[in-house]
């Protein structure tokens, strides 16, 4: 066991974390304003195929980032139609977009099934990714591995320092009081769900163009859910989200590396398998189990909607 | 001039009734635009997609074989639906009520006991049970939210299922195949109509429909749950505990669900393999929706949702469109109904934009 | 106008089929497939075995397939309705449709019907699978004999008879012309999740793997070598399908299952009334598995050796279990001198020495 090896076992968490973190952060800011959506997983799929089909057509896998984005602002609008519009369950809308999105992403997407897609080159950083151990990690990925450390910071530096951040969270807080203050809730719930949206379908697209690089039925395989549970499991925090979505994705890695080291241990797959899932309820229960930090982050009208007269 | 949603004094009565009738027509207008849209003719789509899974007597037993786990999961789900919690994790549920009930019949191979087959259903219920039991604790004892916590179980739920079958439930003359032993025949649920598949647990399922509606509608707990639903400090005046709600919601889902997955197996599939359910426990949320969390609703809904699965095997067969297609229609359902909902609580009006 | 078409029809049939002259119409043949078609895999290549046994039997059949047929309770209606509709012959290619398969057959006794991978017959339901473990032998050899570091990596789905059997035929061939070659296995639990499998591929080429197949059932095992092949020197051995389209490079050889002449040789039978319940299981010399076409990175003499063990395989003078068998844990499982059996194989669940990972225990 070299440093070759832990190097790569950085190289595949971040790799496998990545898509995690870009959809959890578009999902944390439609949260903090007080809007869950429960759609991710549709959203991904319905981004992964849109983007897939339009990097194969040009051969450009960027515009191929900008259809999954289009095609995630798509599916959230249904979501916000449906949800924010006309005022239903957001719970509901949710799954109804999850399962609506599996679907459609299954359907459009049968021609591109038999397609191969050239992997996309990573960026190097000269000199920097020669450094040992973390080089390749962090100095020789995908653009959009740069862009998500990019996001998390943006995100926090929106929420936390902007005054349409604060806008935002006091939508999420209290939407009442925001109303009665002229803040227009709607609207810009429907902004942060349209976020929420366009991170989704670029998540789903990090998927098919960059990850695999193919497109198949069920390719998202339950990482929108995933992603879901990572905004809870940082407590609405963008750079916990990172740190969330890094430890679920070196799970993943650590049990295959476990297995292909040869080293003989005599667990069932299926429990090396059930780790990361368990460990999310883990530490979702620690996180929860203290009610003030709970309160300090979540947003305290989530998953309510709002009726503007009422 | 722009149109407004106006609430109304108080929701109405017809349009709760109207509004699946309305989204269900929706889900067909759009079905006969996607065929049209598809080159396929639109007659031909809807009569292959909605008319040829029950053209015959086999057919109707099909779609009440498929929509008894719908509407077992489903009723279960709406009692906790309806005081808001959030158990998705049915699928899970499902499961481990069909390995509990499944297990105890594959311990008692081979036994003529009339016991055994209501044992088999005592076992799944409380399966699914135990398994609702771990978010509803996380909830009341942690707080810890229980969409999350049911939707990780399920994987977990899954995983197990693969154990067992690949393991030490695995049929001992089966080759080594991920699959235990076929049951006995007094470890079956009885056929009702000879010469199809549609069995007992259909019974269970209009059974649990009837009890069901009484508990909401006629007991004082029903009751309580679901002011405590509407409003959650209206329940706390109704002398009703927020974490008794949670308890009784989940236990309620996760009780049916068992039931469905013990049926499954003890039903159609005959053993445990790691194919019990195509997702039953996901769709049975859907049907709760449509069902209007009532279980004269749930009824029917389940059987929509049946024909929507089994339209969708008819269209790849016939129309040469991927089976997919269902879970399209399955999306744009809800949808429409949430969005025709909308009118349950509100009219449109026309006003004049101010300046 | 009808009876003229029928008429033509009833000509055109004579003319086109000599053997089966009773039948006017051609005869319809239903699949039923687990996943969808694709591109490559297991579906696909019970595709292409249908599409070449349609071209083939041109006028004598007609066939359908119902792809992505979930394998729990709604397979046997899926199989049923094939059935009603007026299929002769049905041939369900997934281990799960077993019993339904066997539950319909006993309903439709005028209709045959073929179970792929499963172990229950019939009167009118016969068995038909491959022996695949003669082709990731030959895989083995190849490795074996390329291989810098002496490691092979493989992402492997389900513990299950089949899959442990070309587990151990792989490190058998390894081992057979490389003494210090081993075998390291990661389970990834999914028939089919291209995220995962890849992870799997890449983690055992981190870990040193210079060689890596798989036993799943998507391309991006194969992929994921091409993408390290510059850097790594990885190569690829492709199954179910040649995948030689994925890893144009890094592809070596690989075990590609054939089923067109089976299909085509068993519809004769049906029609031609020989048919009487078989159990197929064919290997090389059926030809129902075949090496992936050897890429030309495969040095010359290695080629010619490896074309004289395939010969060998197909007269049976090489097995890939032939005696002496040793476990991992040093145990004989076969004895010099004799050839594992049939039922042996199918119930084997251990490695084979060469394989370094530990056999999940379940």
């Amino acid at each position: 066991m070299g440093l070759n090896f832990i190097s790569s076992i950085l190289f595949a968490t971040v790799v496998a974390g990545t898509p995690l973190i870009i959809v959890a952060l578009g999902e944390l800011v439609t949260e903090k304003a007080g809007v869950l959506n429960l759609g991710a997983e549709g959203t991904m799929s319905v981004g992964a195929v849109a983007a897939f089909a339009v990097a194969h057509h040009t051969g450009n896998p960027f515009l191929g980032i900008l259809a999954g984005m289009g095609a995630g602002i798509l599916m959230s609008l249904l979501f916000g139609i449906s949800a924010l519009t006309l005022m239903a369950n957001q719970v509901a809308s949710g799954l109804a977009l999850s399962i609506f999105g599996v679907g459609l992403s299954a359907f459009i997407g049968k021609p591109y099934e038999s397609v191969a897609l050239a992997s996309v080159e990573p960026i190097r950083i000269p000199l920097l990714h020669k450094i040992p151990l973390f080089g390749p990690a962090l100095f020789e990925q995908q653009g959009l591995v740069y862009f998500s450390w990019v996001l998390i910071v943006l995100v926090a530096w929106f929420l936390y320092r902007t005054k349409a951040g604060l806008v935002l969270r006091a939508v999420g807080e209290s939407p009442v009081s925001a109303h009665s203050i002229g803040y227009g809730v709607v609207k810009i719930r429907y902004q942060a769900v349209l976020f929420g949206g366009a991170m989704a379908g670029i998540g789903g697209a990090f998927m098919s163009v960059f990850y695999t690089p193919m497109w198949v039925e069920g390719m998202v395989a339950g990482r929108g859910w995933i992603a879901l549970s990572l905004v809870v499991f940082a407590t609405w925090r963008p750079a916990r989200v990172m740190i969330g979505a890094y430890l679920f994705g070196g799970c993943m890695i650590a049990q295959m590396f476990v297995q292909g080291s040869g080293v003989r241990i005599n667990i069932p797959a299926q429990a090396l398998s059930a780790m990361p899932y368990a460990a999310t309820v883990l530490v979702l229960v620690l996180i929860s189990r203290n009610r003030s930090t709970i309160r300090l982050n979540s947003p305290a009208s989530l998953g309510q909607t709002f009726l503007p007269d009422a | 001039m722009w149109l407004k949603f106006e609430q109304r004094p108080e929701p109405s009565k017809t349009m709760s009734y109207l509004s699946p009738l309305l989204a269900v027509a929706l889900m067909f207008l759009s079905g006969l635009i996607l065929f049209l849209v598809l080159g396929k003719s639109p007659v031909e789509g809807f009569k292959v997609f909605f008319l040829n899974p029950i053209k015959d007597s086999y057919g109707i037993a099909e779609l009440f074989l498929k929509a008894t786990p719908l509407m077992l999961c489903a009723v279960g789900l709406s009692v906790g639906f309806k005081a808001n919690v959030w158990n998705i994790g049915a699928e899970g549920q499902l499961l481990i009520g069909a390995l509990v009930g499944g297990g105890l019949a594959l311990h008692f191979d081979g036994s003529t006991s009339p016991f055994l087959l209501p044992g088999m259903i005592v076992a799944g219920a409380l399966g699914g049970m135990a398994w609702a039991a771990i978010p509803a604790f996380l909830r009341t004892r942690f707080n810890a939210n229980e969409i999350l916590t049911s939707l990780m179980l399920v994987y977990i739920a899954e995983l197990v299922v693969s154990w067992l079958v690949h393991g030490p439930w695995k049929d001992p003359d089966g080759f080594n195949f991920p699959q235990t032993k076929l049951l006995s025949a007094k470890a079956t649920l009885p056929i009702l109509l000879e010469g199809t598949r549609v069995n007992a647990a259909l019974l269970l399922g209009i059974g649990a429909l009837l009890v069901g509606w009484i508990f909401m509608n006629k007991s004082f707990l029903g009751y309580q749950m679901k002011v405590a639903g509407q409003a959650e400090h209206a329940g706390r005046y109704a002398g009703f505990s927020a974490k008794r709600s949670v308890w009784i919601g989940m236990l309620a889902g996760g009780a049916m669900a068992g039931i469905a997955g013990i049926s499954e197996v003890s039903g159609p599939i005959g053993q445990i393999t790691e194919h019990i359910s195509p997702g039953y426990g996901f769709a049975a949320m859907i049907v709760a929706f449509v069902g209007r969390l009532s279980p004269i609703g749930i009824f029917f809904s389940s059987l929509l949702m049946a024909l929507l699965y089994m339209g969708g095997e008819q269209a790849q067969q016939y129309l040469n469109l991927p089976s997919s297609i269902s879970k399209v229609f399955q999306g744009m359902l809800l949808f429409f109904l949430l969005g025709s909902d909308v009118f349950i609580n509100f009219r449109l009006r026309l006003v004049r934009r101010r300046k | 106008m009808k009876t003229r078409n029928l008429a033509l029809a009833t000509l055109a049939g004579a003319v086109l089929c000599s053997t089966a002259l009773t039948a006017a119409e051609p005869v319809k043949v239903g699949f039923v497939y687990v996943s969808p078609v694709g591109d490559a895999g297991w579906t696909y290549q019970h595709d292409l075995g249908r599409k070449q046994m349609e071209a083939a039997l041109k006028g004598q059949v007609t066939t359908k397939f119902i792809e992505n047929v979930p394998e729990g309770a709604d397979a046997e209606r899926i199989i049923r309705q094939l059935a009603q509709d007026g299929n002769q012959i049905i041939f369900t290619t997934s281990f799960g449709y077993m019993n339904p398969t066997e539950k319909v057959s006993k309903t439709f006794p005028k209709v045959t019907f073929f179970h792929a991978t499963g172990y229950k017959s019939g009167a009118n339901m016969g068995i038909y699978n491959a022996r695949f473990y003669e082709g990731r032998y030959l895989n083995g050899v190849i490795a074996g004999k390329m291989s810098k570091t002496n490691v092979a990596g493989y992402v492997a789905a389900f513990p299950i008879p089949e899959v442990v059997m070309g587990i151990n035929a792989f490190a058998r061939g390894m081992k057979s012309v490389n003494p210090k070659a081993e075998v390291r296995v990661i389970w990834v639990n999914s028939w089919f999740d291209p995220g995962k499998e890849r992870e799997a591929a890449m983690t055992l080429i981190a870990q040193g793997a210079d060689m890596i197949t798989h036993h799943t059932d998507s391309t991006a095992v194969v992929q994921a070598a091409e993408e390290k092949h510059k850097e790594k020197g990885t190569w690829a051995f492709s199954y179910h399908s040649d995948m030689a389209k994925y890893g144009p490079t890094a592809q070596l050889s690989g075990t590609t299952h054939v089923w067109g002449e089976f299909y085509i040789r068993t519809i004769k039978e049906v029609l031609d009334k020989k048919w009487k319940g078989t159990n197929v299981w064919g290997g090389m010399k059926e030809g129902m598995i075949q090496l992936a076409p050897m890429s030309k990175s495969v040095p010359a003499d290695l080629q010619k050796q490896i074309v004289k063990l395939e010969g060998e395989i197909k007269t049976g003078k090489l097995h890939p279990f032939a005696g002496p068998v040793v476990d991992q844990e040093g145990k004989e499982r076969v004895a010099k001198g004799k050839n594992m059996s049939d039922s042996d194989m199918n119930a084997m669940n251990y490695y084979v020495q060469g394989v370094a990972s530990a056999f999940p225990k379940n």
